[in-house]
């Protein structure tokens, strides 16, 4: 079994990587492959279909045929097919040139929707605005209390009137941003099911009391054939114009956002990606079609190492990393430091090639108490055994295991780890040599790891 | 309206193109190689997954031709005792021996834990049992408001402590006020948590020992919840809650829509996990006990 849709497409195309020039069986086991890939990370079959006949009208065609490599060409195919139908290009949000910005957020229960309000209202907040929230959901209990505690804890305001029918609340809202000058408003509707009726035709008068510049819907990443259901019912009654993807920070393969976009056409503009209010980012068609086809992430990656790492701490560390002088002692410092830009996990997996990565450094975690036993580990070794920890005899291990409250056990599986990192880093210095990290030098700052 | 019917009007209300399209698939014909295609994209369109649709498919074709099947509604009989008998994995489960009896809740953020917790309780309450709620999703806001407006809805007892609190010191009291109360059943909620972050699935881990050392072999139901919208990340889910402390039973969510849940097919298979119950809707009523049979009839509309 393969771990993920980038290793599955990755290993369909090495073997077309291999080949001078593709034939028309060729092309059929690769199709069969992505298309098998598609449909296990969730993508809608019908959408995984026309995909895969675009796919394959341009790779048995002229361009590859005529190419020396073919291999490469098809690559490139999906690649574009794939950001293609994602969108290409970032969208941002519509606003108002008059009066209040109106967002709206609506979607299935459960998806994310009052978190996602409040995330929303956060993100417009560092961009300059002055957000007012509704608090739209009667129905489920606690539903008005959780969007008041969540904005209390990042200081917004907002609307909230137990008594009143949900059409009424958005429109006293709207009254309230008007004479407290609050732009945009966001209105966080009930969760409801695309089929009930009643429920859906709330959303439509809603909407047609109110006006929205925005209309998004709240997909849960995990959603799987039926996403497309209930994002053309959504579509149908209250005419969407955007998408926001939550949960992203889990392990799917988030085939929804794929079918979503296809059945809709509105572009993905958020994806949720953690529990804290901060945790929502613009999607990047772009990025994330590399990310699924196992060529990594790396302009997020970059962005992200940026922000958390040392910039001459990272110059010298990409120095030893060439030179592979490794040591336990750097291996320390860069635990300490991957553990501010996110878990090892996600990070690997923005690196081009991560999805190869061993399951023992994979594994390896990176919380409080794991750490603060590597750090203790590393510390009760002497200069020379962080130098060179081919001379750790089980007696030296034994002694360091007392020295820092371990055990043997402890202090092997440290070893070895240390031991797969090394590995995992001399495997990137020769993808380097390719010249696929090329793009880390362009952004210019150097590698941090 | 029987359990059957309830269930059927859910999955009715807008398969229809599921419906149709087993309808005239199964409606007659010889057993085409197209027609097993067919079958499997009908499988993988209700979420079974590719690899339990083309194992499920593999296997008709070997019986249909083995038992000379000619006819396309034979294979449909056969294919219900398949799906039926794949959804029949037994973990028995004798909720009198112990007393309290220990029910968690867990699965990842939005899939109906709180609702389902309090669903739960009201079954229990109408069977004349002393049900005590522990809101144990201490993380999320208002989920302990939530469950406290539930609870006094079913007119069962809760136990909460402030939001923010740890949640394994909350179950080690909560397990004590369940002996001093004389309670039959006690059903925990936990925290939302995607399977993937470490330390969230360490809590989970935490709350079961302190459970196990407060009552004997508590607690003794572990339910995963899933939403049946859910895709193959189920199948992910079930594994990595199972290896975090061991999965019982599923208890299958907002089936009232228009998915239909075919994912609990492959948690069955791989990891041997029945379902135990189906959420269909948003009313306290709405949790059934699961049934093999009337699922794959439902699923297959016969």
């Amino acid at each position: 079994m393969f771990s993920n849709l980038a290793d599955k497409l990755q290993n369909t195309l090495k073997q077309l990587r291999g080949k001078g020039k593709l034939n028309e069986k060729d092309v059929d086991v690769a199709m069969r492959q992505i298309k098998l890939a598609l449909l296990e990370a969730d993508v809608n079959f019908k959408v995984v279909k026309d995909f895969v006949a675009a796919i394959r009208e341009r790779a048995v065609g002229q361009e590859v045929m005529n190419s020396l490599t073919p291999g490469q060409q098809v690559v490139k195919i999906v690649n574009e097919e794939m950001t293609r139908l994602m969108g290409e290009k970032q969208s941002g949000l519509n606003f108002s040139g008059k009066g209040p910005t109106v967002i709206m957020i609506v979607g299935l229960q459960g998806s994310g929707k009052t978190t996602t309000v409040v995330k929303l209202a956060a993100h417009l907040r560092r961009g300059g605005k002055n957000p007012l929230l509704v608090a739209a959901d009667i129905y489920r209990p606690g539903a008005v209390k959780q969007l008041q505690l969540l904005s209390e804890s990042v200081g917004e305001k907002i609307y909230s009137n137990e008594e009143a029918d949900p059409v009424d609340i958005c429109l006293e809202g709207l009254k309230l941003a008007e004479s407290e000058s609050h732009d945009p408003v966001i209105l966080d509707t009930a969760g409801r099911l695309h089929i009930d009726e009643d429920m859906m035709s709330e959303i439509t008068v809603i909407k047609n009391a109110v006006k929205p510049q925005e209309v998004l819907l709240v997909v849960d990443a995990m959603t799987g054939q039926d996403a497309v259901n209930a994002a053309s019912a959504f579509n149908e009654a209250v005419g969407l114009s955007g998408i926001v993807l939550t949960k992203l920070d889990g392990d799917t393969r988030g085939g929804a956002a794929l079918s979503v976009r296809a059945v809709t056409g509105c572009p993905v503009k958020f994806v949720g990606i953690g529990e804290k209010m901060e945790a929502l980012e613009p999607f990047y068609p772009d990025r994330m079609a590399s990310r699924i086809l196992g060529m990594g992430d790396v302009l997020s990656l970059i962005e992200k190492a940026e922000a958390s790492v040392d910039q001459n701490k990272a110059r010298e560390m990409e120095q030893k990393l060439r030179k592979q002088q490794f040591t336990l002692d750097d291996f320390k410092d860069q635990l300490g430091q991957l553990r501010s830009m996110g878990s090892l996990d996600e990070i690997l997996n923005m690196i081009p090639g991560g999805g190869n990565i061993p399951k023992e450094v994979r594994q390896m975690s990176l919380n409080e108490a794991n750490f603060k036993q590597v750090e203790a580990i590393i510390e009760s070794m002497t200069k020379k055994e962080k130098q060179d920890p081919s001379v750790l005899n089980s007696s030296r291990r034994r002694r360091i295991a007392m020295g820092s409250g371990t055990t043997v056990q402890d202090v092997n599986r440290l070893l070895n780890q240390f031991e797969q990192m090394q590995k995992m880093f001399k495997k990137m210095g020769s993808i380097d040599k390719k010249g696929a990290m090329k793009k880390f030098k362009k952004g210019k700052k150097g590698f941090p790891l | 309206m029987s359990l059957i019917n309830q269930f059927k009007s859910g999955l009715a209300r807008s398969k229809a193109g599921f419906t149709d399209r087993l309808a005239t698939l199964f409606g007659g014909g010889e057993l085409s190689e197209e027609f097993y295609e067919e079958l499997e994209e009908i499988l993988v369109s209700g979420d079974v997954g590719v690899e339990t649709a083309m194992k499920l498919a593999k296997e008709l074709r070997e019986d249909a031709k083995s038992l000379k099947y000619k006819e396309r509604t034979q294979v449909k009989d056969l294919l219900f005792e398949k799906l039926t008998a794949m959804m029949s994995a037994e973990k028995a489960v004798s909720e009198t021996i112990h007393r309290p009896y220990v029910i968690i809740l867990v699965g990842v953020n939005g899939s109906g834990k709180t609702t389902s917790a309090a669903k739960l309780a009201h079954i229990y309450r109408r069977e004349g049992k002393k049900v005590l709620l522990v809101a144990g999703d201490t993380f999320r806001a208002a989920a302990i408001e939530q469950l406290e407006i539930w609870s006094e809805r079913a007119g069962v007892d809760l136990i909460k402590q402030q939001s923010g609190s740890d949640p394994a010191a909350l179950f080690f009291d909560a397990m004590n006020s369940a002996r001093a109360r004389d309670v039959d059943i006690v059903i925990g909620d936990t925290a939302g948590r995607l399977h993937n972050k470490f330390n969230l699935m360490e809590e989970l881990n935490k709350i079961n020992r302190v459970i196990g050392r407060c009552v004997d072999g508590a607690p003794h139901q572990v339910l995963l919840v899933i939403d049946s919208t859910t895709g193959q990340n189920a199948v992910v889910q079930a594994k990595s809650f199972n290896a975090a402390l061991p999965v019982d039973g599923v208890i299958l969510t907002k089936l009232d829509g228009t998915a239909r849940g075919g994912i609990v097919i492959s948690i069955q298979d791989v990891l041997g996990i029945p379902v135990r119950y189906i959420g269909t809707g948003e009313r306290i009523e709405d949790l059934a006990p699961f049934h093999p049979a009337d699922f794959a009839r439902a699923l297959l509309d016969l």
